[in-house]
């Protein structure tokens, strides 16, 4: 907040109230009611609802289908952040350093961060089809790639489906965070520091740790919620619900099982980790700030 | 400062990077070239072939969905509806409600704060269902606003507009008061020009992210005037003879364009913020 505010009762309300009144009717009743779906248990007809305690709960993370899915959403996570990451920071470097065609690499670069997820799901379903991919086909040759039979070969084929297109953000914020580094400081080790690796690793990587922590959040939030589309127009689960992200398994327990009991108690425990990372997130900014 | 060598070695990992990127979308361009009995037999292309012309002319033209009667052209416009839609009215939201959490001393400013900041992270897809029902109670299923609102009630647009409003100098206030400023003047001819530069940042990501909707659409709308482009995508192959790597190109093609064109401030943007 700042020390000099204007004092005034009227007009701020006025400034905030669109935004409020959506959050509350999008967003605040919407929690609420997952809620109450999490704590009851509807009738098949929908007639009545009975409160349940957390037997949704126990339902759900005593099924081994759930506790599946939690392995794997926690995999796909850490893998796309880590490849996706690491390429990102990998090119952007290189760009930052090129004296030619910079801008050239950043433009071709930049674009699949516009593509849907869903878009890359169905185009990688064409890549990965059993009849005419080139990727399928690829690894088949490989070492008889099936992912509709083997789980491992079905982790590869949403990894390589989720990771394409977020590459590219990565390449974005690591390239700005790079462009925002003082050019003083890098010229200061070059006297320092005659090998390039060894200052990249210890005076570069750490300036750009707000970046890296800003994108680790990035990446997880997409792992865990963007890839839904990509999972929908690729494995849908395949081969047999090994490959659903917990977000996916919520909305096909609710959706086509019907079940809002279970998707409810699904989704708190989606909103609990989420609210976690919220945490994290705010105790690295403000800290951040206090530096500053 | 930079050698040779060295030179050498990051336009082969930016090459080669650029190809992972290109490719897969090169082959994807090249088959949408193709009829449909080369694809089917062949499998995807590398080079171009000479149905680029028919391709999306049947992609443009040709009615399709369960009712056959929805058109490319139907769909891609619904898309831009909403992504704009959504894009200006997240900025529009989200500028003012910071403004007010960060220039105006209110008594309910920490409980405004807590209660848009908790749910930072809280997307949609993890109220989806209680959203539906709300929006059908609401009477906006298959409506534009139906699209659009459940998708503003997100605060993280708000988020960087605070963050960036709290760096902009306390001098900047003080003066626009000494000089008998109101607060609506300082916010249209004080805030919004600095702002600029966040304010095309925020629209993008925005609109990227509204037009690349999938699961809402698809829950929202049950009559085709509504579908957009993406989630549409399933349906629109079936039974017809649209190809679908014409159709993933032209869907494809709008939000590339923001991005490329508006590149230079949404770098920018991130750079006042993105950390």
């Amino acid at each position: 907040m700042k020390k000099v505010q204007f004092n005034s009762n009227l007009s701020p309300f006025l400034f905030i109230a669109p935004q409020l009144v959506i959050i509350l009717i999008f967003l605040y009743w919407p929690i609420i009611q997952t809620f109450t779906d999490a704590f009851t248990s509807q009738d098949p007809f929908g007639f009545s609802k009975t409160f349940v305690w957390f037997d949704n709960f126990e339902l759900v993370i005593t099924d081994p289908a759930y506790l599946r899915s939690f392995k794997f959403t926690l995999i796909y996570i850490f893998v796309i952040t880590l490849v996706t990451g690491s390429l990102g920071l990998l090119l952007a470097v290189q760009a930052n350093s090129v004296i030619h065609g910079k801008s050239a690499y950043k433009t071709l670069l930049i674009w699949p961060y516009a593509i849907a997820p869903a878009v890359v799901g169905v185009t990688a379903n064409y890549f990965f089809s059993e009849r005419l991919g080139l990727l399928y086909s690829f690894f088949n040759d490989l070492w008889g790639f099936n992912w509709m039979n083997s789980v491992s070969d079905a982790y590869i084929y949403v990894m390589i489906a989720g990771s394409w297109k977020q590459i590219s953000a990565n390449f974005i914020f690591f390239l700005a965070g790079l462009q925002n580094i003082e050019k003083s400081l890098i010229e200061a080790s070059l006297i320092d520091c005659k090998s390039s690796f060894r200052r990249f690793w210890t005076v570069t990587f750490p300036l750009l740790m707000p970046t890296t922590f800003f994108l680790i959040i990035i990446n997880i939030t997409y792992a865990f919620f963007d890839t839904l589309g990509i999972i929908d127009t690729t494995t849908i689960g395949a081969p047999s619900g090994e490959t659903k992200t917990l977000v996916y398994k919520a909305y096909i327990d609710g959706f086509r099982g019907l079940d809002l009991g279970s998707s409810g108690a699904q989704s708190i425990i989606m909103m609990i980790i989420v609210l976690v990372i919220t945490i994290f997130q705010f105790r690295f900014i403000e800290r951040k700030v206090h530096y500053n | 400062m930079a050698s040779k060598y060295s030179q050498i070695t990051a336009h082969s990992i930016l090459l080669l990077g650029t190809l992972l990127i290109m490719v897969p979308i090169w082959i994807v361009f090249a088959s949408s070239t193709h009829d449909s009995i080369t694809i089917a037999t062949k499998g995807m292309q590398f080079g171009l072939g000479d149905n680029f012309l028919n391709n999306y002319r049947n992609v443009l033209f040709e009615r399709g969905g369960f009712s056959k009667e929805v058109t490319f052209l139907r769909l891609i416009s619904n898309s831009l509806v909403m992504a704009f839609g959504i894009a200006t009215l997240t900025v529009i939201t989200s500028l003012l409600a910071a403004y007010t959490i960060v220039y105006f001393k209110i008594k309910l400013a920490t409980t405004y704060f807590w209660l848009i900041f908790t749910t930072l992270l809280v997307p949609l897809e993890v109220r989806i269902f209680p959203s539906y029902a709300i929006v059908s109670e609401l009477n906006l299923t298959n409506t534009y606003a139906g699209l659009i609102l459940p998708l503003l009630a997100s605060s993280i647009a708000t988020f960087f507009f605070r963050q960036f409003y709290k760096t902009i100098p306390e001098e900047l206030l003080e003066a626009a008061k000494i000089d008998g400023v109101n607060s609506w003047k300082f916010f249209i001819d004080f805030l919004m020009p600095l702002s600029k530069t966040m304010i095309i940042a925020i629209f993008i990501f925005m609109f990227v992210y509204g037009y690349n909707q999938y699961l809402w659409p698809i829950l929202v709308t049950s009559t085709e005037d509504y579908w957009t482009v993406i989630m549409g995508m399933k349906i629109m192959f079936m039974r017809t003879s649209i190809g679908s790597f014409s159709y993933i190109i032209l869907s494809i093609i709008p939000p590339i364009l923001v991005v490329i064109f508006l590149q230079r401030w949404f770098v920018r943007g991130l750079l006042y913020s993105g950390k």
